[in-house]
């Protein structure tokens, strides 16, 4: 088997509130390999979040060690985490985050924009990607102009254009009507086929059911690790 | 992240708050518009007084009886004592000992009564030299001067001020007329045009005189000989302080004294004046440039509170951008370069405004504005730096948010 794309190794997160201690994480030991679909569930509170924002290069560890795509990401600054995350990581959010002010293949470019890649081939890699989402033909619109599974589709077209090594979804379908959220889980269903590393966090079980292995947080740590769901 | 794309950024973020980013600028605008606008009333004043004081002659020396001992420039018998006379003056028009000077015009006043008819005007009459014209820069406005011949016979002939004609005659047309001095009838020959005034002095009311009629005819201090006042004209504005010297070295020469610390006479440049006025005018246009940089500053200030409310509305903005790679240096200067193009925009709006207004003010006040290129450059370059100096705090904040509670917050 590969190397994997994440290796987290006695992860441990500990906020401070004043006098107050909390550990969000205690000890998390997890690998994610290319290729899977893996699924973080848990109720609010679990750690989840806090666990994504590390998956994510949004934080870094109290202690332990955190290795992406070959990486030692634990003990990096803020300029080589925004580095890591724009080459590395393409996140979805509940939210989706699109810039109102952009139209849709500006808000993809985006990404590509921070990396430095020049316009005409930041404008044709976005394309793409808009076109691998089914919204080629909306890319002169601005978010306001779409609906609300659209403007996910968009999001989800910005996290693959800098061809990433995890896709890191946040709850991707939590703002989303069960049509757009069949829609958006049949789309991240298609990436998974088509070979990207998907990391879903979730509360819901029945879209964490789509993944192929589920990790269970609860108080900072996983519960039955690596619990493999079949399809 | 390319320079380009960082400007695009900032832009996109300035033209889609259009309401905010005007009221932003218009601190700027005011700022610029009135630091264009003193600057220019404080050089245009500069430049008038020049202007009169060229008039009456940048390159005139003139020569008053009595010293100045004291450095510091108390003039102990300046403008009194009887000790220049006709000869001095003389001897200041030859060549051979004052290369450098050229027309010499001696000046012996007396205020005096002049009568036409009814009416009666009291004055100040100056018997003087055909030079005077030339030295003092006046033209004649109806007849001529007198001449060589009216000066050597002391032909009873009188020049008027225009206000003078014009008090006594109630017109200035009066060549051919005469008017009478302690009865002795003159005929006005010429009218002089209007010089308007130096000073509390007006250059209009006065009656000239060819210096024999007036020492002879009209002059009853029994000194025949001494002058008030002894104009010398330099060869041209270079040759002044040469001009000078040679003056003061002959009259001290002439008057029997060694050492200047012991003349009996001053001899004075009309740049003086225009020093002293230069340095008022000055020290007005740095009180007034003050007060419009106090406009600026709170201009900037606005710049800052709007930067911080910017900040905080977009935090989401800036937290998305970090998520998606944008590093602490991006997202500082993005704000930064939005405040400086709000400081160019204000500056650019505001020197437009200004130089309107400079155009426009003049003939409302009737005062000149000067509009000077280098001060509107370096209106729009200050415009930019507050801008920059107002936004570093801003976009250091919004550089320094963490992306996850950027993210979070609704």
């Amino acid at each position: 088997m590969s190397a994997p794309v994440i290796e987290l190794s006695g992860a441990r997160k500990t906020y401070h509130t004043g006098d107050i201690e909390f550990e969000a994480l205690r000890g998390i030991d997890c690998r994610i390999f290319p290729g899977e679909y893996v699924a973080i569930v848990g109720p609010s509170g679990s750690g989840k979040s806090t666990l994504m924002n590390i998956l994510g290069c949004l934080d870094v560890l109290t202690s332990g060690r955190y290795v992406l795509a070959g990486e030692d990401v634990s003990q990096m600054d803020e300029v080589a985490l925004a580095s890591a995350r724009n080459r590395r990581i393409g996140f979805v959010f509940q939210q989706f985050h699109l810039l109102a002010s952009l139209t849709a293949v500006g808000n993809v470019e985006l990404p590509l924009v921070y990396a430095g890649i020049p316009p005409a081939e930041r404008r044709e890699r976005a394309m793409v990607a808009l076109e691998r989402v089914g919204l080629g033909d909306k890319s002169r619109n601005h978010p306001g102009q779409l609906s609300g599974g659209q403007q996910q589709r968009v999001a989800i077209a910005r996290a693959l254009v800098t061809e990433p090594a995890i896709v890191l979804a946040d709850e991707p379908t939590g703002n989303l009507d069960s049509h757009s959220t069949r829609d958006v889980l049949g789309m991240l269903d298609d990436l998974h086929a088509e070979g990207s590393t998907i990391v879903l966090i979730t509360h819901e079980s029945d879209v964490a059911a789509r993944a192929g292995t589920v990790y269970n947080v609860t108080d900072g740590q996983f519960v039955g690790a690596g619990t493999g769901i079949a399809k | 992240m390319r320079p380009a794309d960082l400007l695009a950024s900032s832009w996109r973020a300035i033209r889609s708050h259009k309401m905010r980013s005007a009221l932003t600028m218009l601190g700027i605008v005011v700022g610029i518009a009135s630091v264009v606008l003193t600057v220019g009333l404080g050089l245009g004043t500069q430049k008038d007084v020049s202007e009169q004081i060229a008039a009456l002659g940048s390159d005139l020396l003139i020569v008053s009886p009595g010293s100045s001992t004291d450095e510091s420039g108390m003039r102990g018998g300046f403008g009194s004592g009887e000790t220049l006379t006709l000869t001095d003056a003389e001897a200041l028009a030859s060549e051979v000992a004052v290369p450098d000077a050229g027309d010499v015009a001696p000046e012996k006043t007396a205020s005096l009564s002049l009568e036409y008819g009814e009416s009666n005007w009291t004055t100040d009459v100056t018997g003087t030299t055909t030079s005077w014209t030339e030295v003092r820069s006046r033209d004649l406005l109806y007849g001529s001067f007198f001449t060589a011949d009216d000066a050597e016979a002391g032909a009873s002939v009188i020049v008027l001020g225009a206000e003078t004609a014009q008090e006594l005659f109630g017109t200035t047309s009066v060549v051919g007329q005469e008017v009478t001095i302690d009865g002795e009838a003159l005929e006005v020959v010429g009218v002089l045009a209007e010089a308007g005034s130096s000073g509390e002095t007006s250059l209009d009311d006065l009656a000239v005189v060819p210096m024999t009629t007036m020492v002879e005819q009209l002059d009853d201090s029994g000194n025949s000989e001494s002058v008030d006042t002894i104009y010398v004209k330099a060869a041209s504005s270079d040759s002044l302080s040469a001009a000078s010297q040679e003056t003061t070295s002959l009259l001290l020469n002439l008057h029997g004294l060694a050492s200047a610390d012991d003349a009996d006479f001053t001899v004075e440049v009309q740049d003086s004046l225009l020093d002293a006025a230069t340095s008022v005018y000055e020290k007005l246009t740095v009180l007034l440039t003050g007060i419009a940089a106090l406009a600026l500053l709170v201009g900037g200030i606005g710049v800052m509170n709007i930067m911080l409310v910017s900040v905080t509305e977009r935090t989401r903005e800036i937290g998305l951008r970090k998520a998606l790679g944008a590093a602490p240096a991006n997202i500082r200067n993005q704000f930064l370069i939005e405040a400086m193009i709000l400081g160019l925009s204000g500056g650019a709006v505001g020197v437009i405004i200004g130089v309107g207004l400079a155009l426009a003010l003049p003939s409302v006040l009737g005062s000149t504005i000067v509009v000077s290129g280098l001060a509107l450059v370096v209106s729009v370059v200050v415009a930019v730096g507050i801008g920059a100096v107002f936004g570093v705090y801003p976009a250091a904040r919004a550089a320094r948010l963490a992306p996850i509670d950027a993210l979070r917050d609704q």
